[in-house]
């Protein structure tokens, strides 16, 4: 895409061509050329290390410490940015580019109230008289979505919840009325449907005539609002176009794997990694594994799980969906058995679980192992992998280094990393160590808390895809906890949808994700961005240059 | 140079503790009435002092008493901090809250002034401020390893740990315990600065090591009659415990900043 082919009509905002961006030796962005116009999203798309972040902060003259920026030509807002000093990007933020950060409780001064934070945009800029200034704040606070700005205007970020400080935030980047707004994964952390309304928002800006440049490893998400999709990988641009064209026609390979590897109903049985095939069968038998009836677990008076009933059979994966604070990882502490139940039980192997001193649980305990969404926390900082690998197995240590050579070969992992330490590994690797760990002992049930949420969309297929060879191979019971419907959809058997502490619905995977019955599932199920909704927008009988035409009107 | 020169010293004091003779072939305590109160030069390189003893060989013996009461006093209030500090943290949450307390109460207590309460009822004597000096320090170990304890204790890998089926002790001695020392050695190497202040501040008033062994707050407190005639009496040994404590804070700092960078 050249500046050039602009339709006349349309005002580039921002345009940059063979963007580099290095940081010492290492090249991190290597030759990236993009546009933006008015009214029109852009999205960047990539995996961690692709050099999408890097990218977008470089647009506004953010690119870090130790960085070098080179461009063939970098204007931004009518003027050349080669040229810019300082003062010029400082001019820049905030009035005509503003910038929405991924984690708002970093990004936002923990000692200023809402109303501070957003009046220092208008001050900085003199936006709006001093007098006006707080009836400024209120009016940005209300179009951000956020209720009852009144009272809100005077919490620190700390006292809202995590919705509410993104909200916040882009409140504070549209306080000076930019032109331009530069999305960096503004909402990964969020649940689905706060996500949706975040999204919703985004979306009204564009109507309202701002150009968006949106930085998101999810294609998903940024579907359901781009216009033009730009995929990275290794610093440069691989593939790029308009939105329903890369999704639904992805030229370059690495789109297609992006694509492939995307969990969802309809990838069920089959191969995340390698789209088509697929996986083993996964037989459930009769046998209950893991049961708890009418679990409730109270902290201080706020329940956080209750009358929570599940069942488990062997070779089953029952997936608990639920947004945060719906009681998922509580009910999963109480499976392990780290926490009791006030009321209810758990029996494990039809023996009884819950309510035991600990010294009666310890043999049974290593029938059921945890992998859970942080492994580097779940390691002793001090050990290789290899002795985090062998300490459940509690053999002689002959024995111990075969034994812990053929786990890590199960889960895909070279012999040599036994010596390292976690820290030296990658994301997916410290998984699959992880993984390896609660194998060892062969364990009946595996409680999976969130064990693919903090990895890239490739990995994380690769992660699933072990997990079910492994189920196939030992018919190892899991109980699946996550907040991506996606995915449980794609790994569960049964489902289990939670709210505030409550089980809503239960039953078939299918049945539950496709014909919720409960509204709350429905209304889950509808946030859920989906990489079709792209295909359906763009209708078929529109021809190319009419979807152009559409999206230029703006 | 800069890097060097603390880590340098320290060696030196090192090698002055373990073989003092290296460094001076006179006896610190051979006295000679006639050449008392000598200026530096060439018999006594830094002086003589009032009983015509040789400030050199003073200050170079006297390294043995300083250091080594403080490394005693530093090696007693780390492990008794580190077991109180630990008991603390893995206790029932009424007898923390009593040693906590206790933690807190002492540390509002100036540390040289809870020494020197406790030379007062243990009386003078190397034993006795090796002991002041440790009941001083117990609580700032303590309290770290408390705090530490906390964190370690509801880690993601003690709580894994627990799913293994591991018993209790077995989680303590394998992972919580080699968790908490972590930060040890640093506080213990600034620790030893204060302690050697410490040392020299109760021999200074006379609590420590009886004359006339040569220790640097002795010599101090002893050179002081003299400070108008004898500047040199009083100058070395002060100048040994204030580069003393300035070289292990440097060091114990730099071993900080490395130890704080290493861990995010």
């Amino acid at each position: 895409m050249t500046v050039s082919a602009a339709p006349p009509l349309l005002r580039t905002l921002v345009a940059v061509e063979d963007l580099r961006v290095r940081f010492g030796r290492a090249e991190v962005v290597r030759g990236v050329s993009l546009a933006v116009r008015a009214g029109e999203c852009v999205a960047v798309v990539g995996e961690s290390g692709s050099g999408k972040s890097v990218t977008a902060r470089s647009l506004l003259g953010l690119a870090g410490p130790g960085s070098t920026v080179t461009a063939g030509s970098f204007r931004i807002g009518g003027r050349d940015a080669l040229r810019f000093g300082q003062a010029d990007w400082r001019r820049l933020r905030g009035r005509f580019a503003g910038l929405v950060l991924q984690d708002a409780l970093v990004s936002l001064d923990p000692l200023r109230t809402v109303a501070a934070e957003i009046a220092e945009v208008l001050a900085v800029h003199d936006v709006v008289p001093r007098a006006r200034r707080r009836d400024r704040v209120l009016e940005l606070l209300a179009s951000a979505g956020v209720p009852d700005p009144e009272a809100r205007a005077g919490q620190r970020p700390h006292e809202l919840s995590g919705g509410l400080r993104q909200r916040v935030l882009i409140a504070s980047a549209i306080a000076a009325d930019p032109e331009l707004i530069i999305a960096d994964e503004p909402t990964t952390a969020l649940d689905v449907t706060v996500q949706a309304q975040i999204l919703r928002l985004l979306a009204e800006r564009k109507a309202a005539g701002t150009a968006l440049l949106l930085i998101s490893h999810d294609l998903a998400v940024v579907a359901s609002i781009a216009d033009r999709i730009l995929v990275m990988k290794d610093g440069r641009v691989v593939e790029e176009g308009p939105a329903d064209e890369v999704l639904s026609d992805p030229r370059h390979p690495y789109t297609r794997t992006l694509l492939a590897a995307v969990p969802s109903a309809a990838s069920r049985g089959t191969r995340l990694s390698a789209p088509g095939t697929p996986v083993p069968p996964r037989p459930v038998t009769d046998v209950q594994v893991l049961a708890g009836t009418g679990l409730t677990r109270a902290y201080g008076t706020r329940k956080a799980v209750d009358g929570v009933s599940f069942s488990l059979r062997e070779g089953e994966t029952l997936g608990v969906v639920g947004e945060s604070g719906s009681g998922k990882t509580t009910l999963a502490r109480l499976a392990l058995g780290l926490l009791e139940p006030d009321d209810g039980r758990v029996t494990l192997l039809g023996r009884p679980w819950s309510g035991m001193p600990e010294r009666a649980r310890r043999p049974l305990r290593s029938r059921v192992q945890l992998v859970s969404q942080d492994p580097l926390g779940s390691f002793d900082p001090r050990h290789t992998v290899g002795r985090l690998v062998a300490e459940p197995l509690g053999l002689p240590r002959r024995e111990r280094r075969d034994r812990v050579l053929d786990l890590l070969e199960r889960v895909g992992l070279p012999p040599e990393l036994a010596a390292r330490h976690p820290r030296e590994l990658s994301g997916g690797q410290r998984q699959r160590v992880a993984i390896a760990r609660a194998l060892g002992p062969r364990p009946d049930v595996l409680i999976c808390d969130e064990p693919v949420s903090a990895l890239d969309v490739s990995v994380q297929a690769q992660v699933l895809d072990l997990l079910a060879d492994l189920q196939a191979e030992y018919g190892t019971a899991m109980l699946f906890i996550s907040h991506d419907l996606g995915v449980v959809h794609h790994v569960s058997h049964r489902v289990l949808v939670m709210k505030d502490g409550r089980a809503v619905e239960e039953g078939e995977a299918g049945q539950v994700l496709t014909r919720p019955a409960h509204p709350y599932t429905r209304a889950l199920v509808a946030a859920v961005p989906k990489l079709g909704s792209a295909q359906r927008n763009a209708s078929p009988s529109k021809s190319p240059e009419e979807r152009h035409s559409s999206m230029n009107r703006k | 140079m800069r890097v060097l020169a603390p880590l340098a010293f320290l060696v030196l004091l090192a090698a002055a503790v373990a073989v003092p003779g290296l460094f001076t072939a006179v006896d610190p305590l051979a006295a000679d009435p006639a050449a008392a109160l000598a200026p530096p030069g060439g018999a006594h390189w830094l002086g003589s002092d009032h009983l015509g003893r040789d400030v050199l060989a003073r200050v170079v013996y006297g390294a043995r008493h300083s250091i080594s009461i403080g490394v005693a006093a530093t090696g007693l209030a780390v492990t008794a901090g580190v077991l109180l500090g630990l008991a603390a943290g893995l206790s029932p949450r009424w007898l923390d809250e009593a040693l906590a307390r206790s933690f807190d109460t002492l540390s509002t207590l100036p540390e040289l002034l809870l020494a020197l309460l406790v030379v007062a009822i243990a009386g003078p004597g190397t034993g006795s401020v090796i002991f002041a000096i440790a009941v001083a320090q117990v609580p700032t170990y303590a309290r770290v390893v408390r705090a530490q304890t906390f964190v370690v204790r509801r880690s993601g890998y003690v709580e894994q740990a627990v799913t293994f089926g591991r018993s209790r002790a077995a989680i303590v001695a394998g992972h919580v315990l080699p968790n908490v020392l972590g930060a040890i050695p640093v506080l213990a190497t600034i620790g030893l600065g204060t302690a050697v202040i410490a040392t020299s501040g109760l021999s200074f008033l006379g609590m420590g090591p009886q004359p006339p062994a040569a220790e640097w707050g002795s010599m101090l407190s002893e050179a002081r009659n003299y400070l108008r005639v004898a500047w040199w009496q009083a100058l070395f040994p002060g100048a040994a415990i204030t580069l003393t404590v300035i070289c292990l804070t440097v060091t114990g700092r730099r071993m900080q900043r490395r130890f704080e960078g290493r861990t995010p």
